[in-house]
């Protein structure tokens, strides 16, 4: 991409910051200007907005961003969605730590991420607001709506804590708007609690000027499951919501939409794995129940039987990722998913699968570790442990999900590299993607992502089970059921014929061989390419959920005129040929990462002592490159602002 | 003894797989009077017996003395992780009913490190014949306490003896939900090691054989008294277990007729403490296998598995005429 086109979004930016102050009604007053607003309000044209909407745990934020989003993507906006996941099931109500909902980014073009802080956020009481803005997630000065109905609650010490915080927040210069939503929703519904979440629907659909056929659509859909009184119930709460807004509230956008020419399939990043593994012809699935790779398993549980195929729960994580190689040993390739504290589990099998050159899937949906960390967080802390997690010289395969839509395609890939290469793949993905959603193009379904058939004709007799090609370390691999191909397969040591070595010139020779393999892989890569010019003062390289949010940061640092590119890595080990020669045409090379990295602001973090994030550990010591990092453990998608900032520090 | 030699080769034709046609192209390498190399003369005999063809026969082990089984069977063989066999040989079977699946674990493998999983595979209840070879000792990494060690056994990890109790794998195994098929055997009773191999290869579902096995090297004189006083055995006999020759009777004295299908009395025998009961402790042939469970009826082909994909994507996807 040249520099030309970069400039564009930057100017976007700029106007989009201009038209971010809205004419919104005083909020003291809304009740005053009760039926005078509708026919005055004219809408802002914006180019993008990020929406918030938090609440208790069960009070249907969630449902309310999500379906947002959906009404948004339908109209043929960009939207990339983030969910808000308190870790417990049934936080205490009114609790910081228990905010729950989505989060939102509305814009006219694609996006890539989520963005930075929100710009409007709808709360459902104050203390999941206060949360957010203590987690500085809210953009200053941003709009707020907030369910009123605390200011005069029968419990004193809430309604201190309201007007408080209320109080605090219009100080800071936040556009607070109370919203009686409990007092409109009761007129519908017995129990607020449970259809809230629509009637906001309608205040947004009023606010940024959506089709409210859509958003009735939406809400078919959603509860399609569930009785006509149900539909009719939340039908009647999104149009009160909507109509509320448009008689009392005085903030009006439109962000323009484009329709997309090619149908587009909007859904999360473990959605898109499930399918992923449904395309790739894949017969088995073994897991064990860990956040936040379960969805997935979820999804592919109510799929996976209506291809015959089965999705094994199994009673650890090490019995699924052995189940899953006993599964791919007799010819059906399996796929393990998991997270960060299973994948630790896992290693023993995964050492196993690669010393018998079993060909193995291995998913993590990445969390927040060490340990049980933070389940329900994004972080990309897991790299090397994929890459190196298991003991002695095992190599193996290791990419990574970038987008939604590579969720889906990195699985359909990871098998044909596991089945041609007999080898073990890691395929990383990390909590953001796991959740967020993101509209991309329908795939073609392709014969060529499933396999054939096993092989199941004689081996010629006499062949070795492990007849390591010289050149390329390749092996045949017999498949039970196979006449002739009756081996012993070991996890020790062993010669051609699988069995147990002794030699120690035999055992040189099969680790020589497995790690042939791995080369012989790497000369299939093609070089990645540079996002802006290819020469410069800063080269960002990145990996993962990371992508957008990089690019994005490059994009408006480049249109501020400085000479900053990024690179963006798919497969992580091995690495592409060709990429020293990139890092030669940068002064600087740096790697964003959400995980954690020394920085050198303490006495004792020093270039002695200082701890590099993953990435940037495995390009020094490849490269021989003076590769700098950056990043954070906030257990969320760096925001492309914060990326900015990083760099700026880091340019002359 | 006029047979003519095509006949000979007819008939040797339709005998069809022999004894060599199971074993490995190595060697047995275990101990000189190892209760394991009786055990593999039983399994061989028995493949030999069934006609079991080599390919579609799998030796699915863990680590252990008793684990280095499969690189001694001519068949398809899978010497894993310590305690991960069975969750290998479910992964194994589950999409290959056409496989005739063995499991070689040892009393540390099985009741120790794969506990989990020995658990579980009793529950999932999958097609499978399991030989636990229990030597109540670590043998490879040179004697440790097992879970299976009587009490106060002396070992490099215990020099004044186990702390504790024994793990009594028969209680164990018949405690759990599902539980089809338990046996007990001794490797010095070879005839009815066969039989009670025998008898678990023909059940269908998860066939549990504890095999109390002898190791000369760090347990030489464990089960001297059972070996040299028949009387301390307890020969378990039924018209639906198994049945004892003319011979065997004479020696083992000591005999049950125990119904198989009798759960209270098989957990009474399995309890006892100074007999070792010999034979089949229970059976029931109507517990369904996680296998077929969960065999669904629909085709993996292209044609499919595109209707299902495109059947999902339509659910999430917004066309470009909405």
């Amino acid at each position: 991409m040249d520099r030309q086109t970069l400039k564009e979004p930057r100017q976007e930016q700029v106007r989009r910051a201009r038209v971010e102050k809205p004419k919104a009604a005083s909020p003291r007053k809304t009740g005053q200007r009760r039926g005078s607003r509708a026919a005055a309000k004219q809408a802002v044209t914006l180019k993008e907005h990020v929406v918030e909407i938090v609440s208790d745990s069960g009070e249907g934020a969630q449902r309310c961003g999500q379906s947002f989003g959906s009404v948004a993507a339908r109209m043929g906006n960009g939207i990339w969605t983030v969910e808000i996941i308190p870790a417990e099931i049934q936080p205490p109500a009114r609790s910081i730590a228990g905010a729950s909902g989505n989060r939102i980014r509305v814009a006219s073009e694609r996006v890539t991420n989520g963005g930075d802080e929100a710009d409007l956020v709808v709360a459902f009481n104050e203390q999941v607001l206060l949360g957010r803005y203590r987690a500085k997630e809210l953009k200053p000065g941003c709009i707020i709506l907030l369910e009123d109905k605390w200011r005069t609650d029968p419990d004193a010490e809430i309604a201190v804590s309201y007007a408080h915080v209320y109080d605090e927040l219009v100080a800071e210069g936040y556009k607070v708007h109370e919203i009686p939503m409990e007092s409109e929703c009761v007129k519908y519904v017995p129990d607020p609690r449970r259809g809230k979440n629509m009637f906001v629907l309608g205040l947004l659909c009023s606010i940024y000027s959506l089709d409210l056929e859509m958003a009735r659509e939406q809400i078919r859909f959603v509860f399609r499951k569930k009785d006509a009184k149900v539909i009719d119930l939340n039908l009647e709460l999104l149009g009160a919501g909507h109509d509320w807004a448009e008689e009392n509230l005085d903030i009006k956008y439109a962000i323009p939409a484009s329709k997309p020419k090619d149908p587009q399939i909007v859904m999360n990043g473990n959605t898109a794995l499930a399918l992923g593994v449904l395309a790739s012809g894949m017969e088995v699935c073994a897991m064990y129940p860990i956040t936040p790779a379960t969805s997935a398993s979820h999804y592919l549980s109510d799929i996976f039987e209506r291809v015959g195929c089965v999705v094994h729960q199994a009673e650890d994580e090490i019995a699924a990722c052995a189940f899953a190689i006993g599964a791919s040993y007799a010819g059906k390739c399996a796929v393990t998913i998991t997270s960060g504290p299973g994948l630790s589990l896992k290693q023993e099998g995964i050492g196993l699968a690669v010393m018998s050159e079993i060909p193995l899937v291995v998913v993590d949906v990445q969390r927040g570790g060490p340990s049980t960390g933070q389940p329900t967080k994004a972080e990309q802390g897991d790299l090397l442990s994929a890459c190196f997690g298991g003991h002695g010289d095992a190599p193996k395969v290791v990419m990574a999900a970038s987008t939604i839509e590579d969720c889906f395609y990195s699985v359909i890939m990871a098998r044909k590299i596991a089945e041609t290469f007999n080898m073990v793949v890691m395929v990383l993905t990390d909590a953001s993607l796991a959740t967020a959603q993101q509209p991309f193009p329908r795939p073609d379904f392709n014969e060529q992502w499933l396999a054939p058939p096993i092989d199941q004709s004689a081996v010629p007799e006499g062949a070795s089970p492990y007849d390591w090609d010289p050149r390329t370390g390749l092996a045949p691999r017999f498949i039970p059921g196979q006449p002739n191909g009756m081996h012993c397969l070991t996890g020790l040591a062993h010669d051609r014929l699988s069995h147990v070595a002794y030699d120690p010139e035999i055992n040189q020779e099969g680790i020589r061989n497995r790690s042939l393999k791995l080369a012989t892989f790497q000369k299939t890569l093609k070089a990645p390419a540079i996002f802006g010019d290819e020469d410069g003062d800063l080269l960002i390289v990145g990996w993962g959920s990371t992508q957008g949010a990089i690019e994005e940061a490059v994009e408006r640092l480049r249109a501020d005129g400085k000479r900053v590119s990024s690179l963006h890595l798919k497969f992580l080990q091995p690495m592409p040929s060709g990429m020293k020669d990139m890092f030669r045409r940068f002064d600087k090379v740096m790697t964003v990462e959400n995980t954690w990295s020394d920085s050198l602001d303490s006495e004792v973090f020093d270039e002695d002592s200082r701890r590099y994030a993953g990435l940037a550990l495995l390009l020094r010591a490849r490269f021989l490159v003076d590769v700098d990092c950056w990043g954070e453990v906030k257990g969320q998608s760096i925001k492309p602002g914060k990326i900015v900032r990083a760099v700026l520090e880091r340019l002359p | 003894m006029g047979i003519p030699v095509s006949e000979c080769l007819l008939k040797l034709m339709a005998e069809g797989y022999t004894l060599d046609d199971y074993r490995g192209d190595i060697p047995p390498r275990w101990c000189t009077g190892c209760g394991d190399n009786g055990i593999l003369a039983a399994v061989q005999r028995l493949c030999r017996d069934e006609q079991l063809p080599p390919e579609r026969t799998v030796f699915v082990s863990g680590i252990g003395c008793s684990s280095r089984f499969p690189h001694y069977m001519n068949a398809y063989g899978f010497h894993g992780l310590h305690g991960r066999a069975l969750p290998v040989a479910e992964g194994i079977k589950l999409r290959r009913p056409d496989l005739h699946v063995f499991v070689s674990t040892g009393d540390g493998d099985c009741c120790s490190i794969g506990a989990a999983h020995w658990i579980h595979a009793i529950r999932y209840n999958m097609d499978m014949t399991v030989l636990m070879h229990d030597n109540q000792i670590y043998g490879l990494t040179k004697k440790q306490a097992s879970p299976t060690s009587p009490r106060g056994v002396k070992s490099n990890t215990t020099p004044r003896g186990t702390y504790l109790d024994p793990l009594n794998p028969l209680s164990v195994t018949l405690g759990v939900a599902n539980v089809s098929f338990v046996a007990q055997a001794v490797d010095w009773i070879p005839e009815l090691l066969y039989d009670i191999i025998s008898e678990a290869y023909h059940h269908k579902g998860f066939s549990f054989v504890r095999i109390l096995q002898r190791c000369p090297e760090f347990m030489p004189h464990q089960f001297d008294p059972w070996v040299q006083n028949p009387d301390k055995m307890l020969l378990l006999t039924h018209e639906k277990g198994v049945q004892l020759s003319a011979g065997l009777s004479k020696v083992y004295r000591k005999q049950e007729a125990h119904d198989p299908g009798d759960l209270h009395r098989a957990r009474e025998i399995a309890s006892l403490s100074e007999q070792i009961p010999v034979g089949i402790l229970y059976r029931d042939s109507d517990v369904p296998c996680y296998e077929d469970v969960r065999m669904v009826d629909r085709l993996h082909t292209p044609d499919v598995i595109k209707g299902v994909l495109e059947e999902e994507f339509d659910k999430f996807t917004i066309w470009p005429s909405e």
